[in-house]
């Protein structure tokens, strides 16, 4: 990461340990994939060879919340899921992220029924919303290097009176947004 | 519907030979044959269809409830429970069908004397799942069944949700869960 470049000749270099911290911290985000649909093929996508999550150093899916520090909520929530993904978001080590991908995981897309919740926000702060259904490898990745850029800057989550918050960021889609249809009756 | 039900599934007559004494209705869509049974005859008539050296129904391939609720046409009953009967010596398929009129109000879980049915569980092993899928949608409970819990929902779901007076939405059970922020992790 042009660490070696930037060493001079006499072969040390001095930083604040912050950013060493932070630097190693941005590149070895190691994801809990939590992956319940189909955007869980995509997240599987984005970890294998074409897309190669490994360049950014978050290739090592952890299955285990106790070894990884970014949660990738990939997929629709049912109520009935909810606990088990708090609990999971509890067990994982400080400092964590958050990832919603797809439609589902932030909003609930279209499954707007009884069981399923409408945006895993309400529920766990989210850092970053990945827009789409599913939405493109591409863009996992953009949100993985938004953390990773904020990680660079801040290198903790955001804090709020002592309560931490969800960064909220969101990637910008790729495709022309238009507006739900609204004032269905059901 | 506009052509006349095709009656012509041979066990129609075989169900006719067995139990003369009894009338059933009867209806056929698309080459699906159904019979209509009163619940207290369940038993009967599905150890029937599964026993018979005609039938040899042995294979229950599901069990699924409606709702009748607002339904255009005229039903003997608001509730269904539709068994799906697969032959699989003969590779021929038959459907069993039991309304039911509840006589409680239905927007909650009480349990409505008048939504029993016989569970077929004895005949049919594979039907266990199917019956608690049936019980847990639409409150329909089933008599002598080994283990009637729901199956997809919590114990403590405050409705049976494919029930038609039941919202899309629900009642707020997806909104009222406890919130986790970073302080209490
Ligand atoms: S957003 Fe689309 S692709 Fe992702 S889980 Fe929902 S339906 Fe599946």
């Amino acid at each position: 990461m042009g660490l070696e470049a930037a060493l001079p000749a006499e072969g040390f270099l001095t930083t604040q340990l912050r950013r060493v911290i932070n630097w190693s911290r941005r590149n070895s985000l190691w994801p809990m994939p939590f992956a319940t649909a189909c955007c869980g093929i995509e997240l599987m996508a984005t970890a294998s060879s074409r897309y190669d999550l490994a360049r950014f150093g978050a290739e090592v899916m952890r299955f285990s919340p106790r070894q990884s520090d970014l949660l990738i909520v990939a997929g629709r929530i049912a109520i009935k899921t909810m606990p088990v993904l708090q609990r999971i978001y509890q067990q994982m080590t400080e400092p964590k992220w958050v990832i919603s991908m797809g439609a589902c995981a932030s909003t609930g897309g279209v499954f707007d029924t009884y069981a399923v919740v409408q945006g895993c926000d309400q529920f766990i702060p989210v850092d970053v919303y990945v827009p789409g259904c599913p939405p493109r490898p591409e863009q996992l990745i953009e949100g993985v290097m938004m953390i990773q850029r904020y990680i660079d800057q801040e290198g903790m989550p955001p804090m709020d009176g002592g309560k931490r918050v969800g960064l909220g960021l969101a990637v910008a889609p790729t495709h022309a947004v238009r507006p739900q249809p609204v004032g269905l009756q059901y | 519907m506009s052509s006349k039900p095709n009656l012509d599934h041979a066990t129609f007559a075989a169900i006719k030979g067995r139990f003369p004494e009894k009338r059933f209705r009867a209806t056929e869509f698309r080459g699906d044959s159904t019979l209509i049974i009163e619940p207290a005859d369940v038993l009967t008539v599905m150890s029937f269809l599964r026993d018979d050296e005609r039938l040899r129904y042995s294979f229950l391939s599901d069990v699924a409830g409606v709702d009748y609720l607002n339904y255009p046409a005229k039903m003997p009953g608001r509730f269904a429970v539709v068994y799906m009967l697969e032959s699989q010596s003969r590779d021929d398929r038959f459907f069993v069908k039991v309304f039911l009129e509840p006589t409680l109000p239905t927007d909650g879980t009480i349990e409505d004397p008048a939504l029993w049915v016989d569970s077929v569980t004895g005949l049919w092993p594979g039907a266990e799942w199917m019956e608690r899928e049936v019980f847990d949608m639409f409150g329909i409970r089933f008599r002598n069944h080994p283990d009637l819990r729901r199956i997809l929902l919590w114990e403590a779901y405050p409705a049976h949700p494919l029930r038609k007076d039941y919202p899309l939405r629900g009642r707020g059970e997806r909104e009222t869960y406890r919130v986790v922020d970073r302080t209490t992790a």
